[in-house]
């Protein structure tokens, strides 16, 4: 598959959606896709099982709280600086990269870098949608090792690490992206082609194509955008359910950058009062409350959506008086799965709640 | 409170006298090249209709999309030296990433990624340099760019750098006119930037429209305060408005929602604004105009303004209609035998259009030979057949029909307000309206708009929240964005709070935010929401 530039749009879209909030605003990484695609006609990707079984595969993306990378934006050396130091430590070529998470600005970063390096890209990613932990990947949950990690910084400033579990490397990491100015690139959980076979969430990067793609398509043709992201994103299989949660007017927002994240919550109020939504945050929307009961958690995705347009509105670009929906997914199996719900289910955050699965909350039946 | 409401467009210059909720006269005049002719024309039409002395004039409020219209045609716009100051940080996306190629050619190549800026934590990115701003400075004083556009990464918390780089230019370049991007705009690098240069290339122009507002009330002796109209519905003073012209940009739709909502006394509709070239279509919700919710795109050009979500359609009253004469009274028209626009013969429609002498078929010569409008001259019109009246008359009916479901957000038929010079474009049942409403000064709507500006109110404040608690804070500055917005003659039941805008200082100590809130208001007695008395006996003369 190639990605050129309706592709790398309908890509920020998808993104943007599966970014739960988080990720970062795809509008800057579409803009260097975009300056790119000036050099290259389009990015290769390719499909996870064409990976060689030895083939060195590499994640990517940003690092930081995305209330940070409005303002600091990249000086364009740091992905490709991670990238080779990363060869240099393994002592071999790298061979493919796919993006950390497929949610947000990280969904498309891995595109420049990889055509720099003269490599594709895998339609696959790490999380299925954004998360703001290092060591929430699917690597991490399926036991394989965040290091050696090259996290690098506007400055030039270059940092190997190597821990020897993944919680320790994240912590390093976030420690490192905060003293470097609250945003930094990283590689990290270099694989095998066979681990990233076994592990990567497969399939992700053209799911988010192709919501993209029916997003557009709607409304060039007049139709309910919303109705044909849902229907794009059953039919992807990854996400199997997906619907409104609410629909309203942001009433409150509050959100500040703290320990190297963007946290907060905002409260969405129905037209003419009554009803009212919070949504808690950290760089992620993590869990969303209508008249005080729970109606979607962490994993499963909960996007803030312009309610005309369905433009998914990432956490830092909230602003009071928007008038929005909120729109929830089935986040991918794996990330269902009991060993997962550890590492991003809501206790993994800090909720006392026990993770229910969206269309239980809800009462969807149909899939 | 008497006052003239002005609205100057491409093609035309239209403008109302109002006192209180009355209209007392009104007129639509050409625009003119020089703009100031056409506004004192246009002033003096109403002055005269309303037999009214011009010192008895207490404000004249002047609505324009000619900043709009010199970007979106990429004339009058001036070079503009950027001066970024965030290096290294962002050197990967240049000033003018992502701006069209036509317009990035008018802005030139003067842009310079200097050291500085600050992080989130209020460092230093990199340290200030002088001697580099200096040395910018004087490249850009070599090539003759008097514009300069500075911006800075976190400058909306800490604007210390663009005011240091903003001394230097000062100081070394005394003729050269600064943009400084945290005047105009909020956290958003990218977007800050775009509207810092966009405001940049407007300069001169600005100074020019303004100085011939100024000139125009000079010419007829009004000595009355003159407002431009703001995006947000709101007025800024004459010389606000020269300095940052690009606060203006969205204020046409603004002012004709407005004064659709005002003239018809419905406060959720559809409106439809037909122009000369095209029918701008807004939704308005309680009064006000449903605004989009994230970034907005100026002339294709990026920036986080809040504007109205319009959607503007290729058709209008001079919107040209492709057909070949020899079918003009054929039985039966084909489909594709037929084209309705998107070119349109502009203000040239007094010279061009067949009804008034020329040689170009027209959505108006249709109109009128389909009885569905009366003006021109009949005579120039050609014979058309019933079947083929139809068949185009039909065709507009189904362009406008499209933009107004594009535009729907509920299900079921909507209210449409027609509005606009064209507006006789619409028929009475158009699918997917539940009525059709045209009230009457329909045509200048634009300048009801602004003639009835909305007061604005703001405050802007530091507040430690390990001090007073978040929702005490804000509380406490709605309530005095509220009061101010009243004292400035705002109806206290329309008060809204329009914005609440907060940003972590965490370079302060006890939790700092920076927090503004923003309100704005109808003025008391001109409330679209409450019902309005009946427009008194007025006096209406139709001038041309």
């Amino acid at each position: 598959m190639r990605i050129d530039r309706t592709a790398l749009a309908d890509l920020a879209t998808g993104a943007a959606f599966l970014g739960s909030g988080g990720g970062g605003d795809p509008y800057y990484s579409q803009l260097l896709g975009e300056a790119e695609l000036a050099r290259v006609d389009s990015f290769e990707v390719v499909p996870l099982d064409s990976l060689a079984d030895d083939a060195l595969v590499v994640p990517c993306g940003w690092i930081g709280a995305p209330t940070v990378s409005v303002e600091k934006l990249p000086s364009g050396r740091e992905a490709l600086a991670g990238l080779r130091r990363l060869e240099q430590e393994i002592g071999r070529p790298i061979d493919a990269v796919l993006p950390i998470e497929i949610g947000g600005g990280n969904g498309l970063a891995p595109l420049v870098s990889a055509a720099r390096l003269g490599v594709p890209v895998v339609d696959a990613d790490g999380m299925g949608r954004a998360f703001p932990e290092s060591q929430m990947a699917i690597f991490n949950i399926h036991g394989l090792s965040a290091c050696p990690s090259v996290l690098t910084a506007a400055c030039g400033s270059l940092n190997v690490i190597e821990t020897d579990d993944n919680l320790t490397h994240e912590r390093v990491a976030r420690g490192l992206s905060v003293a470097l100015g609250g945003i930094a690139h990283m590689v990290e959980y270099p694989l095998s082609g066979r681990q990233a076979k076994d592990h990567a969430i497969g399939g992700s990067v053209s799911a988010a194509i192709a919501a993209g793609a029916a997003i557009r398509l709607a409304r060039a043709s007049g139709d309910d955008p919303f109705e044909a992201l849902y229907a794009a994103l059953r039919a992807s299989g990854l996400y199997p359910f997906a619907g409104e949660i609410f629909d309203g007017k942001i009433v409150d927002l509050e959100r500040e950058t703290r320990g190297g994240f963007s946290v907060g919550r905002v409260v969405i109020e129905s037209f003419g009062g009554g009803d009212r939504m919070d949504l808690e945050f950290q760089n992620e929307n993590l869990i969303a409350r209508r008249n005080g009961e729970v109606v979607a958690m962490v994993p499963d995705l909960i996007t803030v959506m312009d309610r005309e347009t369905a433009d998914s509105i990432t956490t830092e670009r909230l602003k009071y008086g928007q008038r929005v929906k909120i729109v929830g997914a089935a986040a991918p199996a794996m990330l269902r799965e009991a060993q997962a719900l550890k590492f991003v289910g809501p206790a993994a955050f800090g909720f006392g709640d026990a993770y229910r699965p969206i269309e239980e909350l809800n009462g969807w039946t149909q899939a | 409170m008497v006052r003239i409401g002005v609205d100057v467009g491409g093609t035309n210059t239209d403008a109302v006298l109002m006192d209180g909720a009355a209209i007392v006269a009104w007129t639509k005049q050409p625009t003119t090249a020089d703009v100031s002719s056409g506004v004192a024309a246009a002033i003096r039409a109403v002055l005269s209709q309303g037999a009214l002395a011009p010192a008895a004039v207490q404000a004249v409020m002047i609505g324009t999309t000619h900043f709009t219209n010199a970007l979106v045609e990429r004339t009058r716009l001036d070079q503009v030296g950027v001066l970024r100051l965030a290096s290294p940080s962002g050197e990967a996306l240049p000033p003018l990433t992502g701006w069209p190629d036509e317009l990035k050619h008018c802005i030139g190549d003067h842009a310079f990624l200097l050291p500085g800026g600050y992080e989130v934590d209020g460092r230093e990115i990199a340290p200030f340099d002088a001697g580099k701003v200096r040395a910018a400075v004087k490249e850009l004083r070599t090539r003759g760019i008097r514009s300069i556009a500075i911006s800075s990464a976190f400058a909306p918390i800490n604007a210390s750098m663009e005011e240091q780089a903003g001394a230097i230019v000062r100081a070394d370049y005394p003729d050269a006119v600064i943009t400084v991007s945290n005047a105009i705009g909020r956290i958003g690098f990218i977007e800050r930037e775009n509207a810092a240069i966009l405001n940049a290339a407007l300069t001169s122009l600005a100074a020019n429209v303004v100085a011939s507002f100024e000139q125009a009330l000079a010419q007829i002796g009004i000595a009355a305060p003159l407002y431009i109209s703001q995006n947000d519905g709101t007025l800024i003073s004459a010389a606000q408005a020269a300095a940052f012209p690009v606060l203006t940009m969205g204020s046409g739709p603004t002012n004709s929602m407005r004064g659709a909502a005002f003239l018809t006394g419905v406060t959720d509709a559809i409106v439809m604004d037909v122009g000369g070239t095209t029918t701008d279509i807004g939704v308005l919700a309680n009064g006000f105009p449903r605004e989009s919710s994230i970034a907005v795109d100026i002339g294709g050009v990026r920036t986080n303004f809040r504007m109205p979500d319009i959607l503007a359609i290729g058709l209008g009253g001079g919107t040209r209609v492709h057909l070949d004469p020899s079918l003009y009274a054929a039985g039966e028209l084909a489909a594709e035998a037929l084209e309705v626009g998107p070119d349109s013969v502009g203000y040239r429609i007094a010279q061009d259009a067949l009804l008034f002498g020329g040689s170009t078929l027209t959505s108006s010569d249709v109109a009128v030979a389909a009885g569905r409008a009366a003006f021109g001259d009949r005579a120039g019109l050609p014979e058309f057949s019933p079947a083929v009246l139809g068949t185009v008359w039909n065709r507009f009916q189904a362009i406008l029909e499209e933009g107004v479901d594009r535009m729907k957000t509920t299900r079921g038929d909507a209210t449409i307000l027609a509005v606009g010079g064209g507006s006789f474009l619409i028929a009475d049942t158009l699918k997917g309206a539940a009525q059709v409403i045209r009230p009457p000064h329909a045509a200048v709507a634009n300048a009801v708009g602004a003639a009835i500006a909305q007061v604005g109110a703001q405050a802007e404040q530091i507040v430690a929240y390990d001090q007073v608690p978040r929702a005490t804070a804000i509380e406490k500055m709605r309530e005095e964005v509220t009061a101010r917005a009243v004292a400035a003659g705002g109806d206290p039941a329309s008060v809204q709070i329009v914005e609440v805008d907060e940003v972590f200082l965490s370079y302060l100590p006890g939790r700092a935010a920076q927090l503004r809130v923003r309100a704005v208001a109808d003025l008391a007695g001109l409330t679209v929401q409450a019902p309005r008395e009946a427009p008194k006996k007025t006096l209406v003369r139709h001038a041309h």
